[in-house]
């Protein structure tokens, strides 16, 4: 129905949105391009949803436009928008069925021969035999696959999906969010996707803006993300970070050279989200599945030139593939490791002696002006 | 799994043990029952069969009544009164439709865009029940009253103009015709309609309605294609709940009508205590109870929603 070929990329410009002295989202600039799978990622009260629902033209921005291409939709309604939604509970018509539901926006844009787009619509998700049937008489996954069913078969210029696996159990999640990112590649439509769940929007998304508090704190693609956060907020909520407060010794152009409680760890100038100053402080990170750990007797085995920590084991817990270990050091109380399961030290068990090391590539620098712990407590309210 | 947890003693027999229910707990459904059953056996049953062995009952008052099976009477019934079984349908018919369209855009506010005054409104729709059926429709009397300032004003905006010319006024009165009976029946049942209208348009999940303008639908087409086929279940029984009673009403009539407009209700009333005919007020009773019941299943079956009622 619409000019795919030029320009439609969604484009929101200083949008933001106020209820009463409440803000939900701070001004707020983002281009999202044409044909990609954009993840919006926070925990709930982020904004998130607020800013699904001004590109969709459910709520009106309280600055600022929105743009699909070189149209400013801003103040049009929904129904004038090419713009379909995928909701949260799915909000498919009870008093329908699955074909008509599916049938919906194309009979309401008066077309007039559907049953061939609905047929193979329904063939995509792989619901043809459920035609007849009833929202109430199908499973979770199932009602999930018809409501993105009928946003898709309007041919959107850009398809919102709102939260849509959240009410799916883990296993069918995993399904459905390799069936999405299928039909994406196949139909090249962009995709929005809002989420709280970090790994879901790692999967599915080749760009994730981390939200928090009504703002972007990070905007790249999933792996960036993850191996260079630029704030703690992000290095905590995407995955688990090991963050120490250090002092900065030197500062050089290639390598920072840092202490924290006696331990000299070195970190690569590029990786540090702000410009140390020697005597200044940084925060250090550094991700658990990057850390090694051997007992205290074999320190010399080693190799030269990698950050050392020692401590004491607190804790271990073995989960199959990995074993998880919480580490007890001066440096920092609680840091964690994850271990392979590949050739097992019977002897790291609590309370014994360690040293932890890391290649000091796999460091990154934060600035210490932040909350330590910021993006903590939300992740385990929304697991 | 019983199996693993039983102690050694049970594990004989191959089957777990079937717990039974004890005898006074299975009885426990029909105790609960009983005072309803009871209630209706004495005020719904009883009566029914009574009037039933009355409308085939010959005699008079004078001489007694007798069981004669006189099945004529209904035929009798039926016929002599023709035209008020026709008025009572046609003024109930017009007065359910009337609440519908004064009733849905109001359960459609209260539901959707009143906010914190919902609860107040509420009240207010059912607060005219405080007060005697009788009593409102007695001041109904004195609203229509003639030349009162109701109908001076219905007058000088040419409003009794048309409904005159509509025959359901005459010249400049409103009180003693049809439209003060149908006024009347809309007025008393009008919370009858809302109420369901209400639930059925409040349980409406509101993101259906934005679902529906995300896919396109004007807010006219959204209302068409699916808040009003949702609300149906309220629509069917509101309008039950108005023509049922309605149709059977003689109180609206007796006060605000006139001998012109008497339903079939009047009828039946003035058969068993002025005419003191009872096997033909019987025999009235039970037509107008078969019409009303026919006609309610063809509407339900019509309507489609045996499952939602």
């Amino acid at each position: 129905m619409t000019d795919n070929t030029a320009g439609g990329d969604v484009r929101l410009a200083g949008i933001s949105k106020h209820y009463g002295s409440f803000t939900a989202v701070h001004p707020l600039d983002l281009t999202i391009p044409q044909g990609s799978f954009f993840a919006l990622l926070g925990a709930s009260g982020c904004g998130k949803t607020t800013t699904l629902r001004m590109i969709a033209g459910l709520e009106e921005p309280s600055t600022g436009t929105v743009s699909l291409g070189d149209r400013e939709v801003t103040h049009l309604p929904p129904y004038k928008r090419p713009v379909n939604t995928v909701f949260q509970s799915y909000a498919l018509f009870p008093h329908l069925n699955i074909y008509e539901n599916v049938a919906f926006g194309l009979r309401r844009r008066g077309v007039k021969s559907v049953k061939k787009q609905v047929d193979d619509m329904l063939e995509l998700v792989q619901l043809g035999q459920f035609a007849e049937r009833k929202p109430h008489q199908l499973s979770g996954g199932q009602q999930q696959r018809v409501a993105v069913a009928r946003a898709l078969i309007n041919h959107p210029q850009v398809l919102l999906l709102d939260e849509p696996l959240g009410a799916l159990d883990l296993k069918l999640r995993r399904q459905m969010q390799l069936e999405l990112k299928r039909i994406q590649t196949e139909v090249g439509i962009t995709f929005v996707h809002v989420t709280h769940d970090q790994e879901e929007a790692m999967t599915m998304a080749d760009t994730v803006a981390v939200m928090n508090g009504g703002r972007v704190e990070q905007l790249g693609a999933p792996a960036e993300l993850y191996e260079n956060p630029k704030t703690t907020f992000v290095a905590n909520f995407l995955g688990t970070s090991n963050l120490i407060e250090a002092e900065v010794l030197e500062s050089g152009s290639d390598d920072v050279v840092v202490s924290s409680a006696g331990a000299k760890l070195r970190l690569p100038a590029g990786r540090c989200s702000t410009t140390p100053q020697a005597g200044g402080k940084l925060l250090v990170g550094v991700r658990p599945e990057k850390i090694s750990l051997v007992h205290a007797d074999e320190e010399d085995t080693i190799a030269a030139g990698r950050n050392k920590i020692t401590g004491t084991i607190a804790d271990s817990s073995f989960i199959g593939v990995s074993t998880q270990f919480v580490i007890d050091s001066p440096v920092c109380p609680e840091l964690e490791v994850y271990v392979q399961n590949i050739e097992r030290d019977a002897r790291l068990t609590p309370g014994a002696r360690v040293v932890l090391h890391w290649n000091p590539d796999h460091t990154f620098g934060l600035d210490a002006a932040q909350a330590i712990d910021a993006g903590i407590e939300t992740v385990e309210e929304s697991a | 799994m019983t199996a693993v947890a039983a102690p050694p003693e049970a594990a004989a027999p191959t089957e777990p043990p079937v717990h039974k229910p004890s005898v006074r707990k299975r009885l426990v459904p029909y105790w609960l029952l009983l005072p309803g059953i009871l209630w209706l056996l004495v005020f719904f049953v009883l009566p029914m069969v009574y009037q039933a062995s009355t409308s085939v009952q010959t005699g008079s008052l004078e001489e007694g009544f007798k069981v004669t099976w006189h099945f004529q009477t209904y035929w009798d019934a039926l016929t002599e009164y023709v035209p008020q079984f026709l008025r009572s349908l046609l003024y109930a018919g017009t007065a359910t439709v009337l609440c519908l369209l004064l009733g849905y855009p109001l359960a459609y506010l209260i539901a959707f865009k009143a906010g914190r005054w919902r609860n107040l409104l509420l009240v207010l729709v059912i607060a005219p029940f405080f007060t005697s059926f009788l009593i409102r429709t007695l001041a109904w009397k004195t609203i229509l009253a003639d030349g009162g300032p109701v109908v001076a004003v219905l007058g000088k905006v040419g409003f009794l103009d048309v409904t005159s010319w509509l025959g359901v006024t005459e010249g400049d009165r409103v009180l003693a015709t049809p439209l003060a009976v149908v006024c009347g029946l809309t007025y008393n049942f009008l919370p009858f309609m809302i109420l369901p209208l209400y639930t059925s348009l409040e349980r409406i999940d509101t993101r259906l309605h934005e679902a529906a303008g995300d896919l396109y639908a004007r807010p006219a087409t959204v209302f068409r294609k699916v808040t009003f086929p949702l609300s149906m279940p309220g629509v069917v029984s509101g309008t039950l709940l108005t023509f049922i009673p309605a149709s059977g009403d003689y109180v609206n009539a007796e006060l605000l009508g006139s001998a012109d407009t008497r339903m079939i209700g009047n009828v039946i009333q003035s058969q068993y205590l002025r005419i003191l005919d009872y096997p033909t007020a019987a025999a009235l009773s039970f037509i107008l109870m078969a019409i009303v019941l026919i006609m309610v299943t063809i509407y339900i079956r019509r309507a489609g929603t045996e499952d939602l009622v």
